[in-house]
């Protein structure tokens, strides 16, 4: 093992922890004066991260392959591309952060640090190639989240999101060992590529049990259904910076790490899986549009809106095809921008008192007084329902076509009828904005940095963004070929 | 002869003492026996020639977590009768529970076949024969092959650290029990005391 090679490979994840406790040191030392420049240092490290990924694209190739300290972690092309929106989502999430804490003075300095090491333990949950590494960085992220999502401590509802996300969370990580204990028992090994060697020799029904046990972990944490219960009441509860974070950046990574589990450790039984990602796809695909319907407040209706995507990325996973696998990061792609859009333009929506307005009947007539606002919320909802001249049209068509390809017809033809339910409510949100009453007074300005964040996520929902689908399509095509140069 | 004998009062010892933690009706004694129960297994471990595993034992579960286990079982003001209550009325689903228990590991046992274990190194290829020490290889194998991995685990501790402090700690402008010592130092007796000549009948006035 070739300690320079492994270091050079995992740099990201060295340089964030590196930065991470020496912003620690920081906090602890000026306290929460120093926030805001530690907030910015914390955007820079994760933009630097996310610059380095691109140069690791496609530099994993040859004999090493990207493998770090003995193939417990792979640097390839999939790892990349998903640290890239890893990285990015969770930089456009800090930047809109400390604003909404200001207002009520409870933004500390532990809050970037702390969104540092979540970014850590995400990017080694997407190039995890071993048991080990996938649970440490589980739990890394996993571990910060709680406390992110309890971070407004004097907050009745913050608390017990906290809570709540823990005991769920601790149950699932439970879960998730107790299959990774029946996987390596029967298989020998917790390297991916020694548990796909032995899969091959022979796939007994205690394997299954394990498969089985990590595939109902992992689909806790991409809050699936049917293990979903969790994602409305944390999402509505955590404070909005940090319900757009959870939204965001920790989807994609365990989105990342559950098609490279699926894909690689066990892509040679694609059979054994299919059925239950099946399930879970169109079970959350229904779930997420119909429980949306009768909600009012809308971040738990963006939580069912994330439930509903994920069941559209699933449908990529489901082809168990390099095209499913490209289709779903396209999706992944795209859905960041729509769900970091969203919870921005949401947290720009203030009383003047400085309340946070999160629903339907705050957000009435609001074209009248913030146009440009709305306007851009009608973008991004459109492109959430998937109607054609916007972007988000592009992944449902990616993510259906691979499907289709695959032999899955029947599928695609549900998911389909079931997005045309889910346009109700994102149609709702048009409708209450454009033709209702103005009811409540809103903040007539915000900040700067909020707009940037929304103007770019705006412009690539907007028809401009089908310029991306040529780039997007080489790079998650080739992304999802490192599966295949693995094997 | 004297391994045998030292084996089967060690083994003895431990499942007697294991009986006595559930059977204990006063939960530090059961505490205490579970602290004879870790006692005795290390000693089993010395037998078998794990010397590190043995020390870790006593260093890490009857150092710390026993100890830990005791303060919390002194602290927790847990109501016995309340807690039988609970038992009686879920005794069914208990049974239920360990049942289905029971029948994963006869399956487990059952279906065992995985052969060998690729221990020692990360890359799957089979540990060499060891001529070091137990404590030596067991360093190997946590600093050099799963380093990253140990590190990362480290970053885990702290950031449940740095959580718990976030979640709890208040920060208030004088706290109880900060001490400046350079104004201790400064005082002189000119400053600190008052002479005061009390006309009788009066009280002070300070």
């Amino acid at each position: 093992m070739d300690y320079a090679t492994s270091f050079y490979f995992t740099a990201t994840e060295i340089g964030l922890s590196l930065c991470g406790l020496a912003l620690l040191l920081v906090a602890g030392w000026q306290g929460n004066k120093s926030a805001r420049m530690v907030t910015i240092i914390s955007v820079a490290a994760l933009f630097g991260a996310a610059i380095f990924s691109i140069g690791l694209f496609d530099r994993a190739t040859g004999e090493v392959a990207g493998r770090a300290f003995g193939d417990l972690y792979r640097a390839d092309a999939f790892g990349s591309f998903a640290k890239v929106l890893i990285y990015v989502a969770a930089a456009a999430v800090l930047i809109v952060t400390p604003r909404f804490f200001e207002r009520i003075d409870a933004y500390r300095a532990e809050y970037p640090v702390l969104m540092l090491f979540n970014a850590v333990g995400m990017g080694m949950m997407v190039s995890a190639t071993d048991l080990m590494t996938l649970y440490i960085g589980l739990e890394m992220s996993s571990l910060s989240s709680y406390v992110l999502a309890s971070f407004l401590r004097n907050d009745e509802r913050s608390s017990e999101a906290g809570l709540k996300y823990f005991v769920l969370g601790a149950l699932a990580s439970g879960i998730i060992l107790y299959g990774v204990s029946l996987v390596y028992g029967f298989t020998g090994s917790t390297n991916y590529a020694g548990i796909r060697a032995a899969f091959e020799a022979s796939f007994s029904t205690g394997a299954l049990f394990g498969v089985v046990f990590v595939l109902a972990g992992l689909a806790f944490k991409i809050s699936a259904v049917p293990f979903h219960m969790w994602t409305p009441d944390v999402y509505e509860g955590a404070p909005t910076p940090v319900t757009a974070f959870f939204a965001s950046a920790p989807k994609v990574a365990a989105m990342g790490m559950l098609l490279r589990m699926a894909m690689d450790p066990f892509g040679g039984e694609a059979d054994a899986w299919r059925q239950i990602v099946i399930f879970a796809a169109l079970a959350s695909i229904v779930v997420g549009a119909l429980g949306a319907i009768g909600q009012q407040n809308l971040k738990r209706l963006l939580a069912y809106s994330s439930i509903n995507n994920v069941g559209f990325i699933m449908i990529g996973l489901a082809a168990a095809t390099p095209g499913g696998v490209a289709g779903a990061l396209t999706y992944l792609a795209i859905y960041v921008a729509m769900t970091i859009g969203s919870f921005t333009a949401l947290l720009m929506l203030r009383a003047p008192d400085g309340t946070n307005l999160e629903t339907f009947a705050d957000i009435s007539g609001l074209s009248t007084k913030r146009p440009a606002l709305a306007w851009s919320l009608l973008a991004l909802m459109f492109s959430l329902a998937g109607i054609p001249p916007l972007f988000g049209f592009w992944g449902k068509f990616v993510v259906f076509q691979a499907a289709v390809q695959a032999d899955l017809v029947a599928l695609a033809a549900i998911g389909i009828a079931a997005s045309v339910i889910g346009a109700f409510y994102y149609l709702k949100f048009i409708k209450v904005m454009f033709f209702d009453e103005p009811t409540r007074e809103v903040e007539a300005t915000s900040p700067v940095s909020h707009w940037v964040v929304l103007g770019i996520c705006v412009a690539i929902m907007s028809p401009l963004g089908y310029l991306l689908t040529v780039p997007l399509g080489e790079w998650t095509a080739q992304a999802a070929a490192s599966f295949v140069a693995a094997m | 002869m004297i391994q045998t004998l030292a084996f089967y009062l060690f083994a003895a010892l431990v499942i007697a003492s294991a009986v006595m933690v559930i059977m204990a009706r006063n939960p530090v004694h059961s505490v205490l026996w579970l602290i004879l129960a870790f006692f005795n297994a290390a000693g089993l471990m010395v037998l078998v020639g794990a010397e590190f595993i043995a020390a870790l034992l006593l260093i890490v579960y009857v150092g710390a977590v026993a100890v830990l286990f005791l303060f919390v079982v002194m602290m927790l003001d847990i109501d016995f009768a309340e807690l039988r209550a609970g038992f009686v009325k879920n005794f069914p689903l208990g049974i239920a529970i360990a049942l289905v228990l029971a029948a994963e590991l006869i399956f487990g046992i059952g279906a065992y076949q995985a052969g060998q274990l690729e221990l020692g190194v990360a890359s799957g290829v089979a540990a060499p024969a060891l001529d070091a020490s137990n404590t030596a290889s067991i360093g190997a194998v946590l600093y050099r092959d799963y380093v990253f991995l140990f590190e990362a685990a480290g970053i885990i501790l702290l950031v449940a650290m740095v959580g718990a402090i976030v979640l709890t700690h208040r920060r208030t402008e004088n706290a109880r029990g900060q001490q400046d010592i350079s104004r201790q130092v400064r005082r002189n007796p000119d400053e600190a005391t008052v002479m005061k000549q009390p006309e009788v009948g009066r009280g002070v006035d300070l």
